[in-house]
């Protein structure tokens, strides 16, 4: 079997930590393609994350007349926040903390189980930045390449080259933003705004925004991000404990490292050979094999890279691989991974996550489609009427989060020979029937007055009861009846 | 001096020169970002000072180009605003004030505005919560002086009561004691008579000459039944809403010394929407009529 021998890279891990002298203007990483497994993963992830971002304000969901029917939708005008079947009113905001609270001990487990996954394949400054190498390697060719455009004296071709690169980053730049606004008005009429010049200055300014952000980071800051910027590498070593799976050069195994001659012996050296490829594919510009840092998105294009290698050097895969921290000190390559995925830090992180999608559960599947208010006037607490009779003013707000017009009953309880209306406009309303139009608030004055022989007193318990007629849901608030000393 | 500069080892960078007991200063330099950000602002100014009013001078100071001052955004402001209730108020003004209930977008603009035109003008002496005050009657109660239809209360709001317009609605108490047209005895015997309209325990005597006394110099403005008169402002003795106070003493304080308060008239100092729109909240306050 003739292998080709393995090409020994020229590259220094330039953002290692004792690489990294300050007020030094950065070092750019120009990292080689990899190929194999985890690069082909990594682009199944970036297609499909992109295409989550991309598609989903297109996708229609149909809630009936009176309101939109986009699946998901940030409606800030009307406050209302669309999500297929929920629907979230301001006031219920905290189905929202909720949701962010399951996310973030989503990410502890999945930190505790694989490291940082999340860094490494999905997050967005992940996804871009690898979109823009790769806009930027089928312009300017692979590292070497790139390395001598770099070198190279300003030309012709240059110049076009680099125009061409940050042109096509500027347009997925705008691309980025230019999908971020559908999330916040119906889809097609902004769409058609957006290009006729008729929409808003702040869809036109939100887009400019994140396509400076989406270009400045993906393009010229990339690692700087995760590095400075984001202050998850620096929380995940909570996270992170001897049986994570992480990126790992079996340093056992591999040392000592150094350049192998075809056809000797493998019993003088460790199985590294030093060839570099690790680094030079490396996105963060480390070195895998001084071990776990915290500048490693743990993106796994050097298993790619190594594996490679090992093929080409007739050695088992998997010098550098996932495994435990304790997996790093096996001398034995075929030695089996063994993974311990169950285990108290990650039961209880499951616990949890369990505990808040039930609460979130329960308390969505009981959500209330009627919400009353009743306010008892203070200023004054009670009105002396003619006739001796006492009176007391309510106002009474009624929220119908349902699409279509309600008609409500109100009804009184724990005062005798009551008489009661409400003052919506026009006369007074005897009937206490209000309707409360689709997805509205009305707020209406309730009166209430008592014959002064049938005053309870100082003060007095009473509901309002309020009865949807259609569903017949009701909603009983209860407040207090107020008269002067007996 | 220059002897001193001298390259730290481990940083490369050169030092300033000074030395506290061996500690050496390192002359560092500014980061980049830091100093163009400095240079950015220094430019921000200069621009700043050309287009907005800057420099104090003498007796003055620098326009700038663009004349702003604060005191024309607010007068801006101002004229914005009111600009921007121009349709409501015009369809406020235009409209029969009975009707404006009708109109669900002007009636609840006339109630707010109403509400904090009250506030500022009204609340003084008929209190926050339109509640009133001896003297200052209750805007929420189904009692009116002079009536509690949106047209009655457009007119007293307009012309007030006993002010110096000559529209003003005016009723008078007179002070029966002070002005010699009782006396004491007939004066307790009449007070004795009103509070039994209204309440059962009263000495049945003075009831029966104070009522004598009632119908000859009573009557004619708060009535035979003394259940009041609108065209003179004359209240319901018969009801359990008092003016100035429901007790004997105040009664005979009342016919001794008559009474006149005093409501402005509005019309020379609010344009008409805004009393429109104080009318009509006061009548919505449960009492209307």
């Amino acid at each position: 079997m003739s292998k080709s021998a393995v090409e020994n890279v020229d590259v220094s891990p330039v953002n290692k930590k004792e690489n990294r002298a300050m007020f030094e203007k950065r070092e750019k990483i120009q990292p080689k393609k990899a190929r194999g497994d985890f690069r082909r993963l990594k682009w199944i992830i970036m297609g499909a994350t992109l295409a989550v971002y991309y598609m989903t304000p297109w996708i229609r969901w149909d809630r009936g007349v009176n309101a939109p029917d986009q699946a998901v939708l940030v409606d800030l005008a009307r406050e209302r926040f669309y999500f297929f079947f929920i629907e979230i009113w301001p006031q219920e905001v905290y189905y929202i903390t909720g949701l962010l609270i399951m996310a973030a001990v989503a990410l502890f487990l999945v930190t505790a189980l694989f490291g940082r996954a999340w860094c490494g394949y999905s997050c967005p400054q992940t996804v871009w930045t690898d979109l823009f190498i790769y806009v930027e390697r089928l312009i300017e060719g692979d590292r070497n390449a790139r390395l001598k455009l770099d070198k190279a004296p300003m030309s012709g071709s240059k110049f076009g080259k680099r125009l061409l690169k940050h042109s096509i980053w500027i347009v997925i730049g705008v691309l980025t933003g230019g999908a971020w606004v559908f999330y916040f008005a119906d889809a097609p009429t902004l769409l058609k705004e957006l290009v006729t010049l008729e929409a808003a200055t702040i869809a036109y300014s939100s887009i400019a925004v994140l396509a400076a952000a989406t270009y400045v980071f993906g393009g010229l800051m990339r690692e700087q991000v995760c590095t400075y910027m984001c202050p998850w590498p620096r929380l995940q070593g909570a996270m992170v404990g001897d049986e994570t799976l992480t990126v790992t050069y079996h340093g056992a195994r591999g040392e000592p490292r150094g350049p192998h001659k075809k056809g000797t012996s493998w019993e003088d050296g460790g199985h590294c050979i030093d060839c570099n490829q690790c680094v030079a594919v490396c996105p963060m510009g480390i070195d895998i094999r001084d071990g776990l840092q915290m500048e490693c998105i743990t993106c796994a294009l050097c298993i790619d890279a190594c594996n490679d290698v090992m093929d080409k050097v007739d050695l088992p895969r998997g010098l550098i691989s996932y495994d435990t921290y304790t997996g790093q000190f096996v001398t034995d390559p075929n030695k089996k991974l063994k993974v311990r995925l169950i285990r108290p830090r990650t039961i209880i992180y499951g616990l949890i996550l369990a505990l808040v999608g039930a609460i979130m559960l329960v308390t969505m599947l009981n959500r209330s489609i009627l919400d009353v208010n009743v306010i008892r006037d203070r200023n004054p607490l009670f009105v002396t009427l003619s006739d001796g009779s006492i009176r007391n003013g309510y106002t009474v707000k009624i929220l119908n989060k349902t699409h279509e017009a309600r008609h409500y009953k109100i009804d009184i309880q724990g005062l005798n020979n009551a008489q009661s209306w409400l003052q919506v406009d026009g006369p007074r309303n005897h009937a206490l029937t209000v309707t409360v139009p689709e997805d509205a608030l009305s707020s209406v004055k309730l009166f209430i007055s008592v014959p002064s022989a049938d005053v309870p007193g100082k003060t007095q318990d009473i509901d309002v009861i309020v009865t949807d007629m259609e569903s017949a849901e009701t909603e009983t608030q209860t407040t207090s009846f107020k008269g002067p000393d007996k | 001096m220059t002897e001193n500069f001298e390259k730290d080892e481990f940083s490369g960078t050169q030092t300033t020169g000074h030395e506290w007991d061996g500690i050496k200063e390192l002359d560092t330099p500014m980061p980049r970002w830091w100093l163009w950000t400095m240079y950015a602002t220094i430019i921000w100014a200069i621009g700043y000072w050309i287009i907005m009013p800057a420099w104090p001078m003498v007796s003055s100071f620098t326009k700038g180009v663009i004349g702003y001052s604060s005191r024309g955004s607010l007068e801006q402001a101002l004229a914005d605003a009111s600009a921007a209730h121009a349709t409501d108020r015009a369809a406020l003004v235009t409209m029969e004030l009975s009707a404006v209930k009708d109109d669900a977008r002007t009636y609840q603009y006339a109630l707010q505005g109403g509400k904090s035109a009250f506030a500022v003008n009204c609340s003084q002496c008929h209190g926050s919560g339109a509640q009133g005050a001896p003297g200052f009657p209750n805007l929420n109660d189904d009692d009116w002086l002079w009536g509690g239809s949106v047209d009655k209360i457009y007119e007293t709001v307009k012309y007030g009561i006993r002010s110096d317009h000559d529209e003003t609605r005016l009723g008078e108490m007179p002070a029966f004691l002070d002005d010699e047209l009782l006396t004491r005895p007939e004066i307790s015997d009449v007070a004795d008579y009103v509070l039994s309209l209204s309440q059962s325990n009263s000495d049945a005597d003075a009831v029966a000459r104070g009522k004598t006394v009632f119908v000859e110099e009573c009557a004619s403005c708060h009535g035979d039944k003394a259940t009041g008169l609108r065209e003179f402002g004359a209240p319901n003795l018969t009801d359990a809403i008092w003016f100035y106070g429901g007790d004997k003493k105040t009664i005979v304080r009342t016919i001794s010394k008559g009474r006149a308060n005093v409501m402005p008239a509005w019309v020379d100092r609010l344009d008409d929407s805004t009393i429109r729109q104080m009318t009509l909240f006061v009548h919505s306050l449960g009492g209307g009529e």
